[in-house]
């Protein structure tokens, strides 16, 4: 891996910035889905119109500006530039290299097609091998075992369980903490010899 | 949970500033909608006038504040507001807030399908206990639609509202955890 | 109805008006060690006129879901430490907490411990709340000891979150549910 190396350009996606005009319409649909909002929050699920997504948008790159403690990408197909879904980095600790990771594939139709894992091996790279982080943490709901199964399967574990820490649909779930150290990640994606 | 904002007949929807303050105007012209709906005098809005209200109330967030418009599922047409109003969380409590602003969906069903949704989101969403109401008693049509909806009278207040030359009483009626629980599933 | 929410049996909690928050926090801050038992941020040396404008500042927000007391002995009502609630999700009925005692000479006597009891029944019985939860480092072992003494039950560790001393550390996470606490409530009668 060299410095000429796409660090946001995967096969199918890519990793990009925020397009204020063609992306609050795309994500205010997709709040109208409660399993979209519950996979990512554990405040109420609201549906938000594209006038309060763009206000997001606007908070998000302020708050990018002035904390420098946080990252946002969004994920969008290389075929025709659409937007899929997004992918954050946030409660940076510098001086202990550790973040916390957030993402979402906004259409449930357009999951399970490699986006997500793409928009996730770019990201570890970026955060292990560009930021020099020492681990990333991420945050799950126990009524989200898909999840749960995606993070692992990128080599995340399990370290915490906060019991009944949700209330949905009249039952309890945890809310699950899980973890990826860099050392780990680096030992499942050895770096090519230069030659 | 997919249907966690749709009925039977509508679903709750967040709307833009520019859709709300055309239908906003229009039902404030109806001065029978407005004062089944508010105590407030009947006041006539413009378009511009409300859309700059709106554009305000974009910059507040409220925690306590749980705000839909209602939409048809047949023809997705916006036909009024719901929402809960001022969650008071350690008693796990809300009062609930319903209008329809176009007067023929009136006594359809659409009132009633639109708080069965909205209380589906109290006791499910928001894991309260209670939600409160209030209700003029020369709305007899709002109040059979709240008892369909599983709320039992509770008291009222006499004389609340002077109109028309004669005072009417303010009816306050409320639904608990376990009465909601109690409901046939089909009506929940 | 219980006669005073705020009082147990070594401490009470109260609210405290900026200067008196500034003289201790700014005082309390230079302890690092103090500081590293709390905070994982690097510490920093704020004056007490900065510690004062930031207090005044965090009082002017919304209060509706700050709840946050300082810590005042019984006998001499002397100012101990603060203890908070926060990342409070009322829909679900969960919160964490945070204490720290800044005077050092009552470190291990129980005020830290009689402090927490209140604030849970604070969030049980006044807030209604579903589960208090904390975290807490790896190299404290004396809170530790107080969490699992007030009813906390271990809920995992999140490894390696912090470097210091050459060193990584994990963050221990501990959670009390509502009906841990009422059967300890029966247990001790």
């Amino acid at each position: 891996m060299t410095i000429q190396t796409q660090l946001f350009e995967g096969a199918l996606i890519r990793l990009a910035p925020i397009d204020h005009e063609k992306d609050a319409e795309v994500e205010a649909r997709w709040t109208n889905d409660p399993h979209y909002l519950h996979a990512l929050e554990s405040k109420p699920a609201q549906p938000v119109s594209p006038a309060q997504m763009k206000k997001k948008y606007e908070a998000i790159e302020k708050q990018l500006e002035e904390s420098k403690n946080s990252f946002y990408f969004t994920i969008r197909s290389r075929e025709d530039n659409r937007l899929l879904g997004f992918v954050r980095l946030e409660w940076i600790e510098w001086t202990h290299g550790t973040g916390n990771l957030k993402m979402g594939i906004g259409d449930a139709g357009e999951r399970g097609k490699g986006y997500g894992s793409e928009a996730l091996r770019l990201l570890l790279r970026y955060a292990f091998d560009e930021l020099n982080l020492y681990r990333l943490s991420a945050m799950l709901g126990g009524d989200n075992p898909a999840g749960l199964r995606f993070f692992e399967r990128h080599g995340f574990m399990q370290e915490v369980r906060r019991r009944e820490a949700l209330q949905r649909g009249g039952k309890f779930y945890d809310v699950v903490h899980l973890g990826l150290l860099a050392e780990e990640w680096r030992s499942k994606n050895p770096k090519e010899v230069e030659p | 949970m997919a249907d966690l904002l749709s009925g039977k007949l509508v679903r709750l929807t967040a709307e833009e500033p520019k859709t709300l303050a055309e239908a906003y105007s229009r039902w404030s012209h109806d001065s029978e909608y407005w004062r089944l709906e508010t105590s407030d005098c009947a006041r006539q809005f413009s378009v511009w006038g409300i859309q700059k209200e709106l554009e305000k109330e974009l910059e507040k967030e409220s925690e306590n504040n749980f705000f839909f418009h209602i939409r048809t599922l047949a023809d997705d047409r916006l036909i009024g507001n719901v929402g809960l109003d001022g969650v008071r969380w350690q008693h796990g409590e809300s009062f609930v807030g319903i209008g329809l602003g176009e007067r023929e969906f009136w006594g359809r069903g659409y009132g009633t399908d639109a708080m069965r949704v909205i209380l589906r989101y109290a006791f499910q969403e928001l894991n309260l206990r209670r939600v409160s109401l209030d209700v003029f008693e020369y709305n007899p049509r709002a109040v059979r639609s709240y008892e369909k909806a599983g709320f039992r009278h509770e008291g009222y207040a006499r004389g609340y509202l002077l109109r028309e030359g004669r005072r009417w009483d303010l009816i306050f009626m409320g639904i608990l955890r376990q009465d909601w629980l109690a409901l046939p599933t089909e009506d929940r | 109805m219980t006669d005073n929410l705020f009082r147990g049996q070594l401490v009470h909690l109260a609210a405290d008006e900026p200067e008196v928050l500034a003289k201790v926090s700014s005082r309390w801050a230079q302890d690092s060690e103090y500081f590293r038992l709390l905070d994982s941020e690097p510490p920093i040396l704020w004056s007490e006129k900065k510690h004062k404008e930031w207090i005044e500042k965090e009082l002017e927000k919304d209060s509706s879901d700050n709840f946050g007391f300082m810590i005042h002995k019984n006998d001499d009502n002397a100012v101990l430490g603060f203890i908070a609630l926060f990342a409070l999700n009322w829909n679900h009925g969960d919160t964490l907490v945070a204490i720290a005692l800044g005077e050092r000479d009552h470190w291990g006597k129980g005020y830290g411990t009689d402090a927490m009891r209140i604030m849970l029944r604070y969030a049980f019985q006044e807030l209604n709340l579903h589960r208090v939860g904390l975290l807490v480092f790896e190299y404290n072992p004396r809170a530790i000891r107080s969490y699992e003494k007030a009813g906390f039950q271990p809920e995992g560790r999140i490894r390696g979150m912090m470097r210091r001393e050459g060193r990584r550390w994990d963050w221990l996470m501990m959670g009390i549910l509502r009906s841990e606490w009422l059967q300890l409530q029966q247990e001790s009668g």
